[in-house]
């Protein structure tokens, strides 16, 4: 800095004008620093901020209309569903060890309304990892050889056509349910979609048609919805292996049902299908409950931070709270509602707002600590789980098929008075036959509102200008503070940059070693970070060193490296962003102070003042957490408690980033991982 | 009345038209008796498998060949045939609909369904007696003319994006014909009304009083149709004759109790019904201008086949119950009223069946009688329609706004060994399938990428297909088509034709006003060898933010305007110069002076420049002192604010 102001100072007599763009930028960057300070103060200050910029939701779609019409869903409806309940949880029902006799069941129900009924064999599939397959649909898939009959799933798919309807477009509903152990939660669920389709059979406003595809669950929810939308979008029309699941006996016991059903027109083997799909529901009830109120949850998060509109929650929470009086839950981390500091800050947020308000009547601004502390805890674990990339439910699957998609977790308190359950039947029931008949109102697709949000509580979102301002901030400094350093290093020595063969070497080892399986996670991440670490020496012996040797006077070669690191990290940081904004987010907390602050902790010793001492604690903290393991495995301490946190842990959670083809594992190995590599390399820099 | 007016009507002619050629023709006219203008009426209704009723209203209105010069109609429509002399068209039909025909349970080989069941919205063809260049025009002056005279948005097939010329799959015209479809028209009241207009009776008398609206707007489809065809004239100065056939389709569901479903016993009864029941009005009477009114009740061949076998099996009677004495109160099933007359059909080649109708004449029944059929079952029966050998549906592949496919697969029905007989060699047996499909330009179909998948075996397409006609979508001008002729097996079970297609993009201005519901496809026609219609498909499109072009608009200025200010910066100053320039300026003025010049250029250059000319420190603290001040006074101001208020 103080050279380039001397430069400034030498030429100052026949100055050229510059202009006032460029004086800017010179001038932020000669006060990088400063800069770098109040914008990641602010950005980290504006992350907190952001619950109580948070917007209430509204219905932004006039087509909506929800709760306009009165339900139409009859006690009557309620009766057929409670008889589809009582023949499943039957036990004779389950006397069948593949449990196609509840498959039957099912169907016959569906025959018996009317409606068009087929089953559909699936084979689990195994996830394959598509490096930038991030939002392009999936593809038919890979036709395995070796399809055993002991291992398909059979979906019961039921499909009403809307009596005047021109048949263009469709609306899913899911209920995953596991034939082979069904607790009563799911049989709960079939109820209410039965009470509902029941009803639908029956009403003359359907104007799209209804599929209700009760998915098998026995190898998972998420498979059998995901083989259903594959056969739907991108069937197969030539079955090359053979093998087919036709062959196998249950399957052909299974369509004896069309013997003896009565409409026999209905029924068909083959795949129906319906027109585009406009938006899906999965339902769900939860077996076992502590809470004391009938609470219904939402999850939304599909693969890679992708939401459903906005629009669809809304008609949900608006349809729960004001028409059915059931509590509507979305995702929180339960560990923050009881963290102290969380409190306070919400205090401090509060009375600001207080003194502000008694300062000027028209600034309300202020939420209440508890609400803003309730409302960081649905903020951080929304975040969470778009960083994740991994969907939180079967509706993940929708989204891939850009179908907007919600899943319906209701948990009703516990009792089993038949007088309770006819009531759940009786609200559920309501609650969907609302949703789908706002969803059948609608004209045009979802487009109206926000597919770019967090939430902060049911009804409270913050969209995606609100929250890019915290990520601006924190990413705004680092082109300068690079371009800073490049210009100081280069004034002093024009040297060439550093070693930057480091990152590529740690994505290779990172791949390599995924491909070894058969060992537990806790050893499998032991034998990854031991080749991490070895190759990383080994390539930094072979390469980096010589070059170190041949220029032994390079003084500012740290901060040559450290411009490239911090460069890396905003191209990196900005790309990401466009993926998924979530990832990208936290991985700017976590990695912006850091590169900001690298430092060789020598340079530090060396000074020796309180600066550099704080310098140097700050740097070596920072590089502990910036480390993926380590940072995940203090999140999870900081959550679940010190004492369940394993180290393999990690390995499992990048396991299932990888198997779920998100986004957030090629972040870690391409830009985390190397950038902290690289910053590493600066602290324990030999200057 | 008809009868009693003729003979007046030919003196009349013959004492006003002393011409010699049309003395002849109308002599000719005269030798035949019967042509006269003409009206008959009549109403089918025919049990449905799955509980609902079909009744389809059937209207025709015929005028004989003319002279044009200052012609009336007696009971022919004006407009009607205004409209054929002037457009000169051919053949014409016209649809309403709305609703799907279900072609697995309502059936689809009957003549009602094979000409009846049309695509949802409407559907228009024309054939025209004129030269091939005239034919385009005529089309549009139609379409316009139709529109105004159904109330209906028809004048948008005008557009060539909308039409096209098909050239097997109707009538063969020789590519006179013209063929097009709006699958997102709605049906309602306001169509009807004109077309109840065309009728002599309008829905005054006869069998048209029976159209109530809110009953058949109720229904589960519902089809209204118009299709005329005009006898060429044979010489100059002459109209053509024109047979104008009206028909309304509507399926209807009796209502039923929904108490008698708790029982099993009746589940499966059909529920009964009759005509004051389904329509809530009665036939008092005729239409006097018709020639015929007459009401008939059809039983399919499967339900026949059926009601044989329970009566079989209930007491070993005499054959056909159906034509028995006590065909109206047999053990199935009770009619209200006696008919007529009993038809049955011919025996067809295989099945011992056939389907038997019950006719009954409206001439009867009057204002004190009205006529009012009723149908009470009393066991329960359950049978099939008969299917086409060919069930067509049409789905669309994959996802996304960059590219899809279409998929058109026919299942083969099984239910249609009778009708493969007529069709089979004793070598070879094989199925002739014709596939017509219309895709909007902004749909780019890339007709090489057909694929044929015969019993889930792709199959090359020269060894299935037979013939096949593609005109290519040329963007903003004219649609795809693709006309297909299929030779199948006829063991087949199901066969897929697979084409794919990548989305277009649209102006700003060809977007309709609901871009986000998506684009239709309109419906693909199979024909095997009776016509089905497939679904119409709905294609997302991308689709622009059209609430946002203020701020595409800001931002891309912007955007422009920094990205050219620095180009034509760059571009076009001279550094060195201007360096020169300020040095000699510098050099000349600074004697004179030089206090005032530097201080207006400090002012001009802005203060942060002046920073590094002064020691660091005390600019710091210069800048220091004034936040401070400024913090200061705001905190006073606060506390005051706060404290005092």
């Amino acid at each position: 800095m103080a050279e380039t102001k001397e430069k400034s100072l030498s030429d100052e007599k026949p100055k050229p004008r510059v202009r006032p763009i460029v004086r800017l930028g010179i001038f932020l960057i000669s006060h990088s620093f400063h800069v770098s300070v109040v914008c990641c103060t602010a950005g980290v200050l504006a992350l907190f901020l952001l619950p109580v910029l948070a917007k209430n939701t509204y219905i932004s779609e006039n087509a909506l209309m929800p709760g306009s019409a009165s339900p139409m869903l009859s006690n009557q409806h309620v009766s057929d569903g409670n008889r589809l309940v009582k023949d499943l949880t039957n036990p004779n029902s389950k006397s069948s060890e593949t449990g196609i006799e509840s498959h039957k069941i099912i169907a016959q129900y569906m025959l018996d309304l009317g409606a068009e009924v087929s089953f559909h064999k699936f084979h689990p599939q195994m996830n394959q990892f598509h490096p930038l397959h991030f939002f392009s649909s999936p593809d038919s898939g890979k036709i395995q050889e070796n399809y055993s009959c002991s291992s398909y799933g059979i979906n019961t798919v039921g499909i009403i056509r809307a009596p005047r309807g021109d048949g263009k477009e469709a609306i899913v509903l899911v209920t995953p349910y596991n034939a082979l152990k069904s607790g009563f939660g799911e049989a709960l669920s079939l109820g209410i979609a039965y009470s509902v389709f029941s009803l639908l059979t029956q009403v003359t406003w359907l104007a799209k048609d209804i599929i209700w595809l009760v998915a098998d669950s026995q190898y998972g929810e998420y498979a059998a919805v995901a083989a259903w939308l594959r056969e739907y979008q991108t069937p197969k029309f030539s079955s090359l292996s053979a093998p087919n699941a036709e062959m196998c006996p249950d399957v052909n016991n299974l369509f004896e049902l069309k013997g003896h059903s009565i409409s026999g027109s209905k029924f068909s083997n083959s795949f129906r299908r319906a027109g585009t799909m406009a938006a899906a529901l999965v339902l769900k009830v939860r077996d076992q409950n502590e809470q004391f109120e009938d609470t219904i949850s939402i999850y939304a998060e599909a693969s890679n931070g992708q939401m459903p509109n906005l629009d669809l929650i809304n008609v949900v929470n608006y349809l729960a709270v004001h028409r059915q009086g059931l509590r509507v839950n979305v995702e929180k981390l339960w560990s923050l509602l009881n963290s102290s500091w969380l409190k306070s800050l919400g205090e401090i947020f509060e009375s600001l707002a207080k003194v502000a308000k008694s300062l000027y009547p028209k600034w309300k601004f202020g939420i209440p600590a508890t609400e803003y502390v309730e409302g960081t805890a649905t903020l951080a674990s929304s975040l969470y789980y778009q960083a994740l990339g991994v969907p939180t439910g079967p509706h993940g699957a929708f989204r891939d098929y850009q179908v907007d998609a919600i899943t319906l977790e209701i948990s009703p308190k516990f009792s089993l008075d038949k007088v309770w359950r006819n009531d759940i039947l009786l609200r559920g029931g309501r609650l969907i036959e609302g949703v789908i008949r706002s969803v059948n109102n609608l004209l045009e697709k979802f487009h109206q509102s926000f597919f770019l949000y967090l939430l902060t509580s049911p009804s409270k979102f913050v969209s995606v200008g609100v929250y890019m301002i915290a990520f601006a901030l924190l990413i705004a400094p680092l082109p300068m503070v690079a371009a800073s350093l490049y210009v100081d290093a280069n004034s002093s020595s024009k040297r060439s940059k550093g070693d930057s063969s480091t990152p590529s070497a740690i994505t290779d080892t990172d791949e390599h070693s995924i491909a070894i399986r058969s060992w537990s996670p806790t050893t499998s991440f032991m034998i990854w970070v031991l080749l991490s670490i070895l190759s990383l020496l080994t390539l930094n012996s072979v390469l980096a060193s010589p070059l170190a040797c041949a220029k032994a006077t390079q003084e500012k070669e740290w901060a040559l490296v450290k411009s490239v690191t911090i460069s890396s990290v905003f191209i990196g940081l900005g790309l990401m962003s466009v993926i998924n904004f979530a990832t990208a987010e936290i991985g700017a907390l976590l990695m912006v102070p850091m590169c900001l602050l690298a430092q060789p902790l020598k340079l530090d010793v060396r000074a020796g003042t309180l600066r550099s001492f704080c310098r140097m604690i700050c740097n070596l903290v920072l590089g502990h957490i910036a480390f993926p393991p380590a940072a995940f495995f203090l999140l999870k301490g900081m959550l679940d408690g010190f004492g369940n946190a394993n180290v393999g842990d990690f390995w499992m959670w990048v396991e299932s980033l990888w198997a779920w083809n998100s986004a957030t594992y090629l972040f870690i190995g391409m830009v985390q991982l190397p950038c902290w590599v690289l910053c590493i390399s600066i602290l324990f820099h030999t200057c | 009345m008809a009868l009693l007016r003729r003979p007046l009507l030919l003196l009349l002619l013959i004492v006003t038209h002393q011409f010699l050629q049309f003395r002849i023709a109308f002599g000719s006219v005269n030798e035949e008796g019967q042509k006269q203008e003409e009206f008959y009426e009549e109403l089918l209704l025919k049990p449905l498998p799955d509980r609902k009723l079909l009744t389809h209203f059937h209207f025709q209105s015929s005028a004989p060949p003319s002279t044009s010069n200052g012609r009336h109609h007696h009971l022919f429509p004006k407009a009607i045939s205004q409209l054929v002399l002037k457009f000169q068209v051919k053949e014409m039909e016209l649809s309403f609909t709305q609703g799907r025909w279900n072609y697995e349970s309502w059936g689809g080989f009957d003549p009602i369904p094979s000409s009846n069941a049309k695509p949802p919205g409407v559907e228009l063809w024309a054939v025209f007696d004129a030269p091939q260049h005239l034919i385009d025009a005529l089309w549009k002056n139609l379409t316009h003319t139709l529109s105004g005279l159904f109330c209906a948005s028809i004048n948008f097939l005008e557009s060539s994006t909308a039409y096209s010329a098909p050239e097997w799959s109707f009538p063969p015209a020789s590519g006179k014909l013209r063929y097009g479809t709006l699958p997102r028209e709605a049906v309602c009241t306001e169509n009807l009304t004109p077309w109840l207009k065309l009728l002599p009776c309008r829905d005054k008398a006869g069998i048209s009083m029976l159209l109530d609206r809110p009953s058949i707007y109720r229904g589960f489809y519902h089809s209204q149709r118009l299709h005329l065809t005009s006898t060429g004239s044979g010489s100059e100065g002459m109209d053509p004759g024109i047979i104008l056939e009206q028909t309304l389709t509507v399926v209807l569901q009796p209502d039923s109790q929904r108490a008698s479903l708790a029982h099993a016993s009746e589940k499966h009864i059909q529920p009964s019904w009759s005509l004051s029941s389904i329509f809530g009005k009665q036939i008092s009477g005729r239409c006097v201008l018709a020639e015929t009114s007459s009401v008939y009740f059809l039983l399919d061949k499967g339900l026949v086949a059926e009601l044989e076998h329970i009566h079989k099996e209930n007491e070993k009677s005499e054959e056909n119950v159906l034509i028995s004495e006590k065909f109206w109160n047999n053990p199935s099933f009770e009619l209200s009223a006696k008919p007529d007359r009993i038809f049955i059909e011919e025996s067809s080649l295989l099945s011992k069946n056939a389907s038997v109708l019950y006719k009954f004449e409206i001439e009867k029944y009057g204002e004190s009688e009205p006529f009012d059929l009723g149908l009470f079952w009393k066991t329960p029966v359950v049978w099939l329609c008969q299917q086409a050998p060919l069930h067509a549906n049409r789905f669309l592949m994959g996802s996304g706004n960059e590219r899809g496919a279409i998929a058109i697969s026919l299942k083969s029905t099984q239910s249609s060994e009778g009708f493969m007989g007529s069709n089979s060699n004793d070598e070879r047996c094989e199925l002739r399938v014709d596939v017509f499909q219309v895709v909007p330009w902004y749909v780019k179909v890339y007709f090489h990428s057909l694929q044929v998948f015969v019993d889930q075996q792709p199959k090359a397409v020269s060894d299935i297909i037979e013939k096949i006609h593609v005109s290519p979508s040329k963007d903003k001008v004219s649609p795809g088509v693709m006309e297909l002729v299929l030779t199948l097996p006829c063991s087949v079970s199901s066969a897929v034709l697979t084409i794919e297609f990548d989305k277009g993009f649209l102006h700003i201005d060809e977007y309709p006003p609901d871009a986000n519901q998506g684009f239709d496809i309109p419906s693909a026609i199979e024909k095997s060898p009776v016509m089905s219609y497939t679904e119409v498909l709905l294609v997302p499109l991308t689709t622009p933010d059209f609430s946002m072009p203020y701020n595409v608009i800001t931002i891309t200025c912007t955007v422009f305007a920094l990205y050219f200010g620095s180009l034509l910066n760059a571009l076009r100053r001279r550094v060195a110069e201007e360096e020169r320039f300020l040095k000699d300026k510098a050099a000349k003025k600074m004697d004179r002076i030089p206090l005032l010049l530097s201080k207006l250029s400090a002012k001009l250059r802005g203060r942060h420049l002046e920073g590094p000319q002064a020691p660091p420190a005390s600019s710091s603290f210069i800048n220091s002192k004034s936040v401070l001040k400024v913090i200061l006074i705001a905190g006073l101001a606060v506390y005051w604010q706060y404290y005092f208020s």
